[in-house]
């Protein structure tokens, strides 16, 4: 509040420093509940998203209505589905976990599908005439090869959760996005900045983690191109 | 009475649907900026994506336009347009107009550069002149990719235009944004309806044109679909 007041007649810059030194604790805390509440949207989505891949991937007769599900979760926009929550769960936590899983599941649902579709015949086969039990070669076989694409999803809904998480600033939550919103309600651009930058560079970072850990944990698929 | 019926009787109150800040107004609104700026996004990504993807040349920087996209939240993105451009629907068009360009760009390079080299050598072989090529095989052939990236941005768009309330701007994101305000929890809900709706309908229709912009030559069999509704052959969405 202060600092609008103090400059309201001065031209306000697009970074003022001292902001960020007087700031480092509240900035560092708002990085870490945006990793926060990206990664529970994150695993949670993908602990709703294997079993509902695999039964796509497995029945023909659920994979239409699955598929459509997710993408109309997918398609509604984040704020109306926040609104959707608020009058059952509140402004919470929960609301903005809620409406965060629900974007991933569309993206992580077909990347697995894709992945496990992928999956050569022969090498199920393969696998069968080695005596390979239907769950050993899910577990062995099908699921380590369909890694990439599944971590290809993962890699997308992330980056797409933490650009998300920003708009949880409207419902109390936010992480980076409270500086953009602080930035929006005091006209001041030093917040907005940083809550920008921050939030472009974790999502550039945890691409490039997950992308980094894709190839320890694939090692067979490193000439392998993944979307 | 329950929340459902507050709701329902929100929706059948006739003040709520007239007026300036009534549910057709700001409907209209909604429409008119979320088609202004993705008409605007096309006019000038489709000649930027089917350009590279035609000669060639940039497509690194086609590819990444929408990851960088992506990974730039939309909501910064309107709040640096309001530091720009100030409040209203100036802000909200730029913003709207910018998030929407690298998804067409993508896709519209991806389409061109998916075009068979077979299909493109046969057509010089038979003489056609490379503007025939452009326009009678490459286009065509690309149309239902290009489509795809229209359609991710006109949803992002109408998702990130019910933001655009937040700066000052109608479009049905007011009711969503002036009900958390005020705690109306009925328009809130009511406003979110209207909101989810307009998006899937926008998602819906789309899917049907790009279905139809597919040559009837180049169309799947029913059996090699294996995605839904909103399967785009590449996600390059930069959700709201």
């Amino acid at each position: 509040m202060l600092a609008t007041g103090v400059v309201g007649a001065v031209e306000d810059p697009w970074i003022r420093w001292s902001w960020i030194s007087g700031h480092a604790d509240a900035i560092l805390a708002a990085l870490l509940q945006h990793i926060q509440l990206t990664v529970i949207a994150v695993v949670i989505g993908l602990a709703i998203a294997v079993p509902l891949g695999l039964v796509a991937w497995r029945s023909r007769l659920f994979r239409g209505p699955i598929f459509s599900l997710t993408g109309i979760l997918y398609t509604i926009p984040s704020l109306a589905l926040f609104a959707f929550l608020i009058p059952f769960t509140g402004l919470t936590i929960l609301t903005a976990e809620i409406g965060l899983v629900g974007y991933t599941l569309l993206i992580l649902v077909r990347n697995i599908v894709v992945g496990l579709n992928a999956v050569p015949d022969e090498v199920r086969e393969a696998a069968r005439g080695m005596g390979f039990r239907p769950f050993a070669e899910l577990a062995r076989v099908d699921i380590p090869l369909a890694i990439p694409a599944i971590i290809a999803g993962v890699r997308i809904a992330t980056v797409t959760t933490i650009g998300l998480v920003t708009v949880t600033a409207l419902i109390g939550e936010g992480g980076l996005g409270s500086l953009i919103y602080d930035g929006l309600l005091r006209d001041f651009k030093t917040p907005l900045v940083v809550g920008t930058v921050l939030s472009v560079a974790l999502a550039v970072v945890a691409d490039l983690g997950l992308a980094g850990a894709e190839r320890v944990i694939t090692p067979w698929a490193r000439t392998r191109i993944t979307p | 009475m329950n929340f459902i019926g507050q709701v329902a009787q929100w929706f059948l109150d006739p003040a709520h649907w007239t007026g300036d800040g009534g549910i057709l107004h700001r409907t209209f609104e909604h429409v008119l900026m979320s088609g202004a700026s993705v008409l605007t996004a096309a006019a000038i990504a489709l000649p930027v994506g089917i350009a590279i993807g035609h000669f060639g040349r940039g497509g690194i920087l086609a590819i990444n336009v929408s990851n960088i996209g992506r990974a730039v939240p939309s909501f910064a993105v309107l709040v640096i347009a309001v530091q720009l451009f100030g409040i209203g629907a100036l802000p909200a068009f730029i913003a709207l107009v910018v998030l929407a360009i690298p998804p067409m760009v993508t896709n519209s390079y991806i389409g061109m550069r998916e075009v068979d080299p077979d299909v493109r050598e046969a057509a010089r072989g038979m003489g056609m002149r490379e503007r025939a090529v452009l326009l009678g095989v490459e286009l065509p052939i690309a149309l239902p990719l290009i489509m795809a990236g229209v359609r991710t941005s006109a949803v992002n768009v109408v998702a990130t235009a019910t933001l655009a309330a937040l700066v000052a701007w109608g479009g049905l994101g007011r009711f969503i944004v002036d009900g958390l305000g005020l705690q109306d929890y009925p328009m809130l809900f009511a406003g979110a309806v209207m909101v989810a709706l307009l998006s899937l309908i926008v998602e819906f229709s789309l899917a049907g044109v790009q279905r139809l912009s597919t040559p009837a030559g180049l169309r799947p069999s029913k059996s090699r679909q294996k995605e839904g509704p909103s399967g785009t052959a590449l996600d390059t969405a930069v959700a709201a």
